[in-house]
């Protein structure tokens, strides 16, 4: 069973955002990990820059494909991950913690309204 | 998500299930990707030992008093050369020198050989060769792909595996070479050849034995340290020695010689399909070369299709290309101008309108370390 924690909120594209921490870390969820498998190279956004919700920000790349990740909402990036750079692994082992791939900071709180609830995303991977 | 009808199983499909496989549709056949991950079972070949399902791949049995004329006719390789017992890589051409399929040819007997084909040219293998055989040609054909399941055991414990499988290592099948036993339920073979550049073997059966020796191999493999493994993982695997897979690296518009196999090709052996063509194309130069490359640079993996520039212009693109567990770094093969094909070269793989640099090198991108 893939873990999916209470405290965060999710997109059906199964990125995970922390709407208690301010910024808010972005990573994938443990599923989107296990489907990718391996992941060996991330390539990040660049701070600074304002995204809108939904809107593809930067790509992961496992043994097996590239995937796009998008922004769960809108807002500015202001820090991106950079033991990622060493260590794309992190996602794997560690996808809610040492693999956040950036931090968010949302243009509003009401943006975390339109995201799945920890219930709603259980559902949408089973 | 239901598997479409068209794809096929083999017969180990419902056990590849059971043990937990992510199963994706390869040359028209549902197969397992991986079981854990493709890292792992990567892994576990170059380190102790793996089993892979090639119970897609498809096996002709081609016997007669003509057989060896016959096949040195069609095939690359001098056939003449084999004992019986053993084994070589060759090529089967169209009339251009086009690679129709790369295959193993072993010779079980004075009069009979074996052929291991790729599992997407089966069909188009069949045709070609039926297509050459004449009347006076003193040769029977049979295609046993659909009786026969085939298992791979590739690693530096492939030899324990063997042991603890078959009860000795008497059974053991050299580097290129077949051992045939005939079981109550039909012929066995046991080829001492692989995809993955360790020691191993493939073990051809029938498919009704096929769930019994599986789960058997499963088990010593797991004992050796191992683990099952996907089509992920050999993907990688060979693709570290270097070693084409048709459809990616060979086609039927590229010969031998540009796919860099000439190694394979005897034309001094007498006359063979595609030969007239290789020796033009050989006298004229070759319009392109594969080459083996590395990105060098903290880069993205580089995957088929992607662009390769050389001197700011894109001049081909990448044929096969992954990240290489191995090495930890991105490697690729590409048809590149004999100008960018030498060896130290530098090139750039366009990954999503960004440029990345990588350096043409030798093959194969991985070594196995000298054992002691």
């Amino acid at each position: 069973m893939s873990n999916v924690p209470e405290t965060l909120r999710y997109r059906d594209s199964h990125e995970w955002i922390d709407p208690t921490q301010s910024p808010s870390p972005v990573g994938i969820t443990d599923h989107a990990q296990a489907e990718l498998t391996d992941v060996v190279f991330v390539d990040p956004p660049k701070v600074g820059t304002q995204v809108t919700a939904g809107q593809q920000v930067c790509v992961i790349e496992s043994v097996k494909a590239a995937s796009d990740i998008y922004a769960p909402v809108a807002g500015e990036i202001v820090a991106v991950n950079d033991a990622l750079s060493g260590d794309p692994g992190l996602i794997n082992r560690e996808p809610y913690t040492g693999g956040w791939i950036f931090k968010i900071k949302p243009s509003s709180e009401a943006e975390f309204d339109a995201l799945l609830t920890p219930e709603a995303y259980t559902k949408h991977i089973a | 998500m239901s598997v479409p009808d068209s794809l096929r199983r083999t017969p180990l499909h419902a056990v590849h299930v059971e043990m937990g496989a992510r199963m994706v549709p390869f040359a028209g056949w549902d197969m397992p990707v991986q079981y854990t991950g493709i890292v792992d079972e990567h892994k576990a070949v170059r380190q102790s030992v793996g089993v892979f399902d090639i119970s897609h791949m498809g096996q002709f049995i081609v016997s007669g008093n003509g057989a060896e004329a016959f096949l040195n006719r069609v095939l690359t390789n001098n056939i003449a050369k084999l004992q019986p017992g053993q084994g070589q890589y060759t090529l089967l051409l169209n009339a251009q020198g086009g690679v129709i399929d790369d295959l193993i040819a072993y010779r079980t007997s004075e009069r009979e050989f074996y052929l291991v084909v790729n599992a997407s040219r089966i069909d188009a293998d069949w045709q070609q060769l039926e297509s050459q055989l004449t009347e006076d040609d003193d040769v029977l054909m049979a295609n046993a792909s659909d009786f026969t399941a085939g298992l791979a055991v590739q690693g530096p414990k492939a030899r324990e595996v063997a042991a603890a499988v078959f009860g000795s290592t008497d059974s053991f099948p050299e580097h290129n070479t077949i051992l045939v036993s005939m079981t109550e339920n039909g012929p066995m073979w046991l080829c001492g050849t692989g995809y993955t550049g360790e020691e191993g073997f493939e073990f051809f059966m029938p498919a009704e034995t096929a769930e019994g020796w599986f789960r058997k191999i499963v088990e010593a493999v797991k004992a050796a340290g191992g683990m099952p493994c996907g089509l992920g993982a050999r993907d990688t695997l060979r693709l570290e020695m270097g070693y084409p897979l048709n459809g990616n690296d060979l086609s039927e518009q590229r010969t031998p010689l540009q796919a860099g196999l000439g190694f394979f090709v005897d034309l001094d052996k007498g006359e063979f399909t595609g030969r007239e063509a290789l020796v033009a194309q050989k006298a004229a130069g070759l319009p392109d070369k594969l080459a083996a490359f590395r990105m060098t640079g903290a880069a993205p993996p580089p995957r088929p299709h992607y662009p390769v520039v050389s001197g700011g212009q894109v001049v081909g693109e990448v044929c096969s290309g992954t990240q290489s567990p191995s090495l930890s770094a991105g490697i690729g093969m590409a048809y590149v101008p004999l100008a960018a094909a030498a060896i130290g070269s530098t090139i750039e793989i366009e990954i999503r309108g960004r440029r990345f640099p990588a350096e043409v090198v030798k093959k194969p991108f991985y070594r196995r370390p000298a054992t002691s």
